[in-house]
């Protein structure tokens, strides 16, 4: 099974393994160490000061208020997008005429950048000379998420969501078309209706899917969604729509606060950790070869 | 199948009816607002049907970009930038995570587990976290606005490398033997023997990493800063500026829809590569 060579390997691993040690721990590492350090006014000196910029970070105001949008966002992205995908799935996986077509015709979204959805979803829902956003207000919606947070919420999640509705619905189907059916028939002959196969059957047996993709989904909203607010609003109007992406960018990159963006940076990197511990955790239970 | 459906097929195609619609709606707007002229779309009266101008809209922006007041850069421009971002990361990616998975797989040496761990790792580093070191160490390198700094630091895969190590392992024990016994060293097992017995696998992850490459956004805003190194997904952005409604829409939307045609195209030709790199890039 193996070959015996001593120094192949070594170069066969080089590559990837000087990628991640130059960008990946290096940078990594600097994060951690920067969010211990607070630097003057003038940005000439830099102190140790211990946690002193978490305890900053994570007693200003602004930014627990971004954590709570970014939950409100992240589970609205989620159980928007989870839901609609299983809900074509499920539709998709009866024996219709049109069901591959039906398939193709719902799996291109997937393909379409963030940022690219947010500039469609804006031409759509601009104030004044979008198709839905002129809509609106003539039916007496006051319409305008250039000024009103809450509306700007509601468009980013549209989009953000819309996007990733496809990704959802072609996991769902391939673990609706893996459960046996002799499983549904006999519920069928018992005399359960097709509500309770489902809630019954069906659900339960998507479980791992349906955990899978809960991982997969706040990942993307916490992380992949950066470009839909970019390019849609800008974290705006005011703050309405900074995540705590968005803010680690807007204190890091353009107010250039390094400790407090490190601190954050830190912040997120425990939750990407969390995220995947659990998610491999529960791995063992949906391993199926392709 | 179990019950009679005839009731409620009409319903089914309903809601699939309506979910194409949901998806397609947006695009068929950018393709309308692609075809009618800039002033149409700012007085806010854009029909619903396409008008006559897709030639001229599309000429314009591939050859001049939008920007009547400030020059724009030309989307063939910003195209290539993509193309080339995508492809080096898709190929790149797919290269340096072969080598490694076959270094994990067929060799036994000290700190064999550690590399791996090391490179799965990175899956809980995504750039995002590391924003401002990791473009620091690039700036150090001199790799801003080049095509180096916008690919090679994403060119690390744990989930390629995961991939190919797990299809690696169920290579048959009697085909390595068998090579052996012809002569072949490891770097002709790899290249006459595995890499052929991987084309599904490097077709499929390909889909999936050329999308990924195609659509990057954070890590580019970063590392370009000259106009003619934008990729089209930043180029449309620049475009829209505050979005006012003297923005020059039709070629915002000319430009969005040349922006997807590629990764929509490779998704939808090559569906089931698609599929199935997505179901297993994900394990």
């Amino acid at each position: 099974m193996v070959f015996d060579n001593k120094l192949l390997p070594y170069l066969l691993l080089a590559p990837q393994v000087a990628i991640t040690l130059v960008f990946f721990f290096w940078p990594g590492g600097q994060a951690v160490y920067q969010s211990f350090l607070l630097q003057d006014a003038f940005g000439l000196r830099q102190t140790f000061v211990w946690f002193e910029n978490f305890r900053t970070v994570l007693s200003d105001p602004l930014y627990l208020d971004s954590g709570g949008r970014t939950l409100l966002f992240s589970a609205s992205v989620t159980g928007l997008s989870m839901s609609a995908g299983l809900l074509l799935a499920v539709m998709a996986d009866r024996h219709i005429r049109g069901a591959t077509a039906y398939k193709t015709l719902l799996m291109w979204p997937y393909a379409v950048a963030p940022a690219v959805a947010a500039v469609l979803w804006l031409f759509i829902f601009h104030p004044s000379i979008g198709v839905l956003g002129q809509g609106l207000r003539r039916l007496g919606v006051p319409w305008d998420y250039k000024l009103n947070g809450a509306q700007a919420m509601l468009l980013v999640i549209l989009a953000a969501a819309w996007k990733q509705v496809s990704y959802n619905f072609l996991f769902f189907l391939a673990g609706l078309q893996s459960i046996q059916k002799a499983v549904l028939e006999a519920a069928a002959i018992d005399g359960a209706g097709p509500s309770r196969r489902f809630w019954r059957i069906v659900f339960p047996l998507l479980s791992p899917t349906t955990f899978f993709l809960l991982v997969v989904n706040i990942v993307y909203a916490f992380f992949d969604t950066f470009g839909v607010i970019h390019a849609l609003t800008g974290g705006g109007p005011g703050k309405a729509t900074e995540t705590l992406i968005y803010k680690v960018y807007v204190d890091g990159i353009i107010n250039l606060d390094l400790g407090g963006s490190s601190a954050q940076s830190v912040i997120l990197l425990i939750v990407v950790m969390a995220l995947t511990a659990v998610q491999f955790r529960y791995i063992e239970r949906r391993v199926h070869y392709g | 199948m179990i019950e009679s459906r005839s009731g409620t097929a009409w319903l089914t195609h309903l809601v699939l009816a309506a979910g194409v619609v949901a998806f397609a709606f947006p695009i068929y707007m950018a393709v309308i607002g692609s075809t009618h002229d800039a002033a149409t779309i700012g007085r806010g009266s854009l029909p619903l049907y396409p008008g006559g101008l897709a030639a001229d809209n599309y000429a314009q922006a591939w050859s001049e970009g939008s920007g009547l007041r400030v020059k724009g850069v030309p989307v063939a421009r910003m195209m290539l930038n993509s193309l080339v971002m995508a492809i080096v990361i898709a190929l790149g990616k797919i290269a340096v995570s072969i080598l490694s998975a076959y270094a994990v797989a067929f060799f036994h040496f000290p700190l064999r587990m550690f590399f791996f761990w090391m490179i799965f790792v990175t899956l809980m580093l995504p750039v995002e976290v590391r924003i401002i070191p990791t473009f620091k160490v690039v700036s150090d390198l001199g790799m801003i606005n080049t095509f180096a700094g916008l690919t090679i630091p994403l060119i690390a895969s744990a989930t390629a490398t995961l991939l190919f190590r797990q299809f690696f392992m169920t290579v048959p024990d009697a085909l390595v033997e068998a090579a052996k016994i012809d002569g072949a060293g490891p770097l002709r097992f790899l290249k006459e023997i595995l890499i052929p017995l991987s084309r599904t696998n490097i077709a499929a992850l390909f889909v999936i990493l050329f999308i990924y490459g195609w659509n990057q956004y954070l890590w580019p805003l970063l590392i370009t800063t000259s106009r003619s190194m934008d990729t089209i997904v930043i180029g449309i952005t620049k475009m829209i500026g505050t979005g006012d409604a003297q923005t020059d829409w039709n070629l915002i939307m000319a430009t969005a829809v040349l922006a997807m045609l590629p990764p929509v195209a490779v998704v939808v030709l090559m569906q089931r590569w698609f599929v199935k790199g997505l179901v297993e890039s994900e394990k």
